[in-house]
């Protein structure tokens, strides 16, 4: 087994929380004395800094929430000199404002050690060439990992997304061994690989996938048509960016950098703290975050938490496959509808994993459609076939959602993709 | 004996077609014959040409979902009642045809009829028992 850091990732319990309790104490002050909002949501439960000494005085402090960093758009949660930032990243703010982040050289440090054991545990090291397929620029999927790899000493290949035909000429020219990228990009890639014929002249071992919500079914699918074993990431931008957590070569949750990320889960109802092994929202402290600190940040993301003890030696708790996110379900005609249950179902019916909703409204009623790409499998020379497999699917997703969708069935690879970050969900409804 | 159909899915809007026959003529592919059958929503475009196996790749490359399929073709005599004496056969011998289509060549000026039926060698069997031969992609080659 080897890890990058092991006297953090296999720190005994003790330690980790002393580190925790130190780091959380000196974030929280550093906030309280830098950002008018935090001491003014402190404030109104009359808390001061003295009040957290150690973790388990977290769920005293308040909630921060994305509204919270939407009105501070820009420099509202800014907490060191402008002098210090080095850099900025940011969300896609695809509703509402976006979010910025700022970080400084230490943030940014911090974040790249997370990532560079992400690698790791995927079997990364010196000697690997990673090949990075995430978007750079804001979006922080390529920088994060580019980090990682560099942090470690691999070759880094700085690819970012699209141009798939340049993708795969870099992979088989320069022996790309890792492939970092959505897996909805990875499962494109794997498609086009497959179907030009590439597959015996790629050099792939592993893939470190996140960004997206993915299911199981498409891990094996990935997995066997790349013949690699594809590992989960989990972060979000308001947290540096990818990172926060990530698989280990055991494949069952992903392990948070708890030196840096204190973890809760919680009843979004509520935002009462549930005990481990609940399923609920997740809540991040980042303790190790100083340009925009993030103290108790509900992530809208659905998951479970659970402390065991890990083949891989690994000491950091683990949460569980993200089950959606709070503000991805969607309710049509009065059922909640998770992409994620589509994506499962396209999978069991030997469909490809690029899909696109759209919900409509006609006369005050839902309407409800799923374009699926054809895969070349797919490809029928009669009309009945193809209308069959419709029905076949309309079939199996009105037994997996309880409504049935109007399915259309769309040409290879004709659902856009921004960013490598395919759009699932277009939502036309004007409530 | 069976010739090579490419099947193409063609979602329906303009140009999708004009894409497929401009990627294959850019490559100095020829088109044999060309059948579509189209719903409301998509179409299904079913192509004879003079080089399959460079046709299925280059429309690949260009990101079209294709497949190949077996058929059936055979040349008709140019006399009234010719197509219907072959359906007879076919009828006779319960053999279903999913659908076919014709096609004219300019030089040799005979008519071919494509088929596609669940089982090329009981229907080829058929043809042959009543004296009618099913023709490769070299016998309507140079058309
Ligand atoms: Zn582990």
């Amino acid at each position: 087994m080897s890890y990058f850091q092991p006297e953090i990732e296999c720190a005994s319990r003790e330690t980790m929380r002393a580190l925790q309790s130190e780091r959380l104490r000196k974030i929280v002050r550093h906030a309280y004395d830098n950002v008018p909002f935090y001491r003014e949501s402190m404030g109104k439960k009359g808390l001061t800094p003295d009040d957290i000494q150690s973790v388990d005085d977290l769920p005293k402090l308040p909630f921060v929430s994305k509204d919270d960093l939407r009105e501070a758009y820009p420099y509202g949660l800014l907490a060191v000199p402008r002098s210090q930032v080095v850099r900025i990243q940011s969300t896609s703010g695809t509703t509402g404002k976006r979010v910025v982040g700022f970080y400084t050289q230490e943030d940014i440090d911090h974040w790249d050690e997370c990532c560079a054991r992400a690698i790791v545990a995927a079997g990364g090291s010196k000697e690997d060439v990673v090949h990075v397929s995430y978007g750079y620029g804001l979006f922080t999927g390529g920088p994060g990992l580019n980090g990682g790899s560099h942090k470690l000493g691999s070759m880094t290949l700085p690819m970012s997304s699209g141009n798939s035909d340049r993708q795969i000429q870099f992979m088989c020219d320069l022996g790309s061994t890792i492939l970092c990228c959505t897996p909805s990009y990875a499962a494109y890639l794997a498609e086009t690989i497959i179907s030009g014929g590439m597959r015996d002249k790629i050099a792939l071992k592993a893939g470190i996938f996140g960004a997206e919500a993915w299911s199981e079914e498409m891990r094996r699918d990935i997995e066997a048509k790349l013949g690699i074993k594809a590992y989960d990431i989990y972060g979000l931008t308001e947290l540096s960016g990818p990172g926060v957590s990530f698989e280990c070569s055991e494949q069952t949750g992903m392990h948070v950098n708890e030196d840096c990320y204190i973890t809760e889960i919680i009843d979004p109802k509520t935002g009462e703290v549930l005990p481990e092994g609940s399923k609920g929202e997740l809540v991040f402290t980042a303790i190790a975050k100083y340009g925009f600190p993030m103290i108790r940040y509900r992530t809208r993301d659905i998951s479970v938490l659970r402390r065991q003890p890990c083949s891989c030696g690994r000491t950091f708790l683990k949460i569980g496959r993200l089950m959606g996110r709070t503000d991805d379900m969607l309710i049509i005609r009065g059922v909640n509808v998770f992409p994620s249950q589509i994506e499962t179902v396209l999978l069991q019916e030997g469909c490809s994993p690029n899909y696109q909703i759209i919900v409509g409204r006609v006369n005050h009623t839902d309407t409800f459609e799923i374009k699926v790409e054809l895969t070349p499998e797919m490809v029928a020379d009669t009309v009945k076939e193809i209308e069959k497999r419709e029905n076949d699917l309309v079939e199996a997703m009105r037994s997996m959602l309880g409504i049935s969708p109007k399915i259309t069935l769309v040409a290879h690879r004709s659902i856009a993709r921004s960013e490598g970050k395919a759009v699932r969900v277009i939502d036309n409804r004007k409530i | 004996m069976t010739i090579d159909q490419l099947t193409v899915f063609v979602e329906n809007g303009p140009g999708r077609l004009l894409e497929i026959t401009e990627t294959l003529s850019k490559a100095g592919i020829d088109l044999r014959a060309l059948s579509i059958a189209d719903t409301a929503e998509f179409g299904i475009a079913r192509i004879i040409t003079s080089d399959h196996q460079r046709a299925v790749s280059l429309l690949r490359e260009a990101g079209f979902a294709v497949s190949t399929t077996k058929v059936l073709a055979i040349g008709l005599d140019d006399e009234p009642g010719a197509l219907v004496k072959v359906l007879r056969i076919l009828a006779d011998e319960s053999i279903n045809i999913e659908y076919l289509y014709a096609f004219i060549t300019r030089q040799k000026r005979q008519a071919y009829v494509v088929f596609r039926v669940e089982n090329n060698d009981a229907a080829s069997a058929a043809l042959a028992k009543h004296g009618v031969t099913v023709v490769g992609v070299a016998d309507i080659d140079g058309a």
